[in-house]
């Protein structure tokens, strides 16, 4: 039993650590060359524009759940012309980050690993070193550029919506006036908020996207492999976000909100 | 006191004259083993491979044959011995260095390896788009050239998975030869072929071998693919080329190496395995 234990901790040490390997390398192809810009602008295609409709239909239909859920509350408070302020602040601290970064984990780091794998296990990464390609410049080096950089803007993109999906419900169900509605979303933010629910989505971004390259080029086991690898990636990708994103909080709240 | 030539060749730096000239050594192996956890798949192999020479590894699956092609590429590095290749000990190298070997390289991957999401052409040319700074209109003559090598000229713009499994095979050896290499790995050429599509890549294989003068290792447990690639030669005449029964003086330029085990059970010619009253070969033979 022990021997299992140990077997199973040992193992998970040696995933961490290539993970870690795998994160540097890729940091490190990000400022040297040889540079793929043309698989970068693939990537940026790929993960950002093509996940917009999905994080968008995401951010609306929380905004509009919130306003629907808090609204009803609110009044038992006599607060309901508050509701934009719940709204916003949560989508904007936290919902927007991690319910976006969790839609991005479905789609872009599920296909990161299967593609990835795939390639593995059809030998496609051995030939692309064999035709001197480093796989990690040329595969991962993009997609992390991508996740980085376009999972802050689609957040920005499903706050919004989900702002506007707040304001849908609250003028048409809860009968609160559109101006009381829009200007109650600035009154409850402040600066730091901001900052919080826009440095997030960076760090989830990295997170996602290594996660589904690292399983992904772990995968081993011809297609039964590549599904594991998948499902891996999906789900540790996912707690990550939860665990790095309470983190985050943590540390935010303690560094921007003395 | 005698001493074995390979003996020599592992115990001083191979120039670059002596790698690259008539006769010199492409490939040394000496003493390599390597183990997989508690399984070991190489076992003290050593071996000698000449310029513009083949050889023709064979065993059952699983005894180490692609191993060896991968310690050549160094995708993997060796617990013991030392790898020399075109000069260089690939066993010593880093990522970086082993990029300069493989530049000179070419390697046919089982089933071909091309990447599905790339067409013929972009798969062909890929190290000549990427890697090097050559102007597409002189990489896409280059690519057109080699496809007419291998006769899929028409077949250049397909995508991989329109393409049946010997016409893959066939685009992997234009893949691999685009850039002239010195020394071309075949993994598994004719695996799962039929026949009389593995007689195609067999052809072109011999044709590589015999009128670009490329040094070859073929790793495959075809016995009759294997006999084939040794015991003929491609001719050019006529502005065609030829398929014929290899002379003597060229049929040794062909070695065998049987792997069992970790270890080398035969080296030499085709003739000589034929001969060899050794129980395992002559079951692996019948």
């Amino acid at each position: 039993m022990f021997t299992l234990f140990e077997q199973r901790l040992k193992s998970a040490l040696l995933d961490v650590q290539q993970y870690v390997l795998l994160s540097v390398s890729a940091l490190r192809g990000c400022v040297t060359r040889p540079f793929y810009f043309h698989d970068v602008v693939e990537q940026f295609d790929a993960i950002g524009v093509g996940s917009l409709t999905v994080v968008a239909l995401t951010g609306l239909f929380t905004g509009a759940v919130l306003a629907l859920q808090t609204g009803y509350t609110l009044d038992q408070f006599g607060a309901r012309p508050l509701v934009g302020r719940l709204v916003s602040a949560s989508m904007v601290k936290e919902l927007g980050p991690v319910l976006t970064a969790l839609m991005i984990t479905g789609r872009v780091g599920s296909g990161i690993a299967a593609e990835l794998g795939s390639m593995g296990v059809t030998d496609q990464l051995n030939a692309l070193r064999a035709l001197g390609t480093d796989p990690v410049r040329k595969l991962v080096v993009p997609r992390l550029l991508a996740g980085v950089a376009m999972v802050p803007v689609l957040t920005v993109v499903s706050d919004f919506l989900g702002i506007a999906g707040g304001w849908l419900v609250a003028s048409v169900q809860l009968r609160v006036a559109s101006s009381v509605y829009w200007s109650s979303i600035t009154e409850g933010l402040v600066i730091e908020d901001a900052w919080m629910g826009l440095l997030k989505p960076f760090v989830l971004g990295f997170v996602i996207v290594t996660v589904g390259c690292h399983v992904g080029l772990g995968a081993r086991g011809g297609t039964q492999g590549v599904g594991r690898a998948t499902t891996k990636a999906v789900v540790v990708a996912s707690v990550a976000v939860l665990a790095v994103d309470f983190f985050m909080t943590k540390l935010m709240v303690f560094v921007l909100y003395p | 006191m005698e001493t074995d030539a390979s003996d020599d060749l592992a115990e001083r730096p191979v120039t670059r004259e002596e790698a690259f000239g008539p006769g010199s050594p492409v490939v040394v192996f000496d003493h390599v083993s390597l183990a997989f956890d508690e399984e070991v798949v190489l076992r003290d192999i050593s071996f000698t491979l000449i310029k513009g020479h083949t050889k023709l590894i064979l065993g059952a699956s699983g005894a180490g044959k692609s191993t060896i092609l991968k310690l050549i590429l160094g995708l993997i590095k060796a617990d013991r011995g030392v790898v020399w290749v075109n000069g260089e000990r690939v066993d010593q190298l880093d990522e970086e260095g082993l990029m300069a070997v493989r530049a000179d390289l070419g390697m046919v991957f089982q089933e071909g390896a091309l990447f599905d999401s790339l067409t013929v052409r972009e798969n062909v040319g890929y190290r000549l788009y990427e890697e090097t700074p050559q102007p597409l209109d002189e990489v896409g003559k280059r690519v057109e050239g080699v496809l007419g090598f291998v006769g899929l000229s028409e077949y250049i713009d397909r995508m991989p998975s329109d393409l049946s499994g010997g016409q893959r095979r066939r685009v992997a050896i234009a893949r691999a030869m685009v850039t002239k290499p010195r020394l071309l790995l075949y993994d598994e050429p004719t695996t799962g072929l039929d026949p009389i599509t593995a007689s195609t890549v067999d052809d072109e294989i011999v044709k590589l071998r015999d009128l670009e003068n490329v040094t070859s290792i073929v790793v495959t447990h075809q016995l009759r693919d294997a006999f084939y690639i040794a015991t003929h030669s491609a001719i050019p005449e006529n502005g065609r080329v030829r398929i014929v029964p290899a002379t003597r003086e060229k049929a040794e330029e062909a070695e065998f190496i049987m792997l069992r085990d970790g270890l080398i059970i035969f080296e030499g010619t085709a003739a000589a395995l034929r001969e060899s009253a050794d129980p395992y070969l002559r079951t692996f033979l019948s």
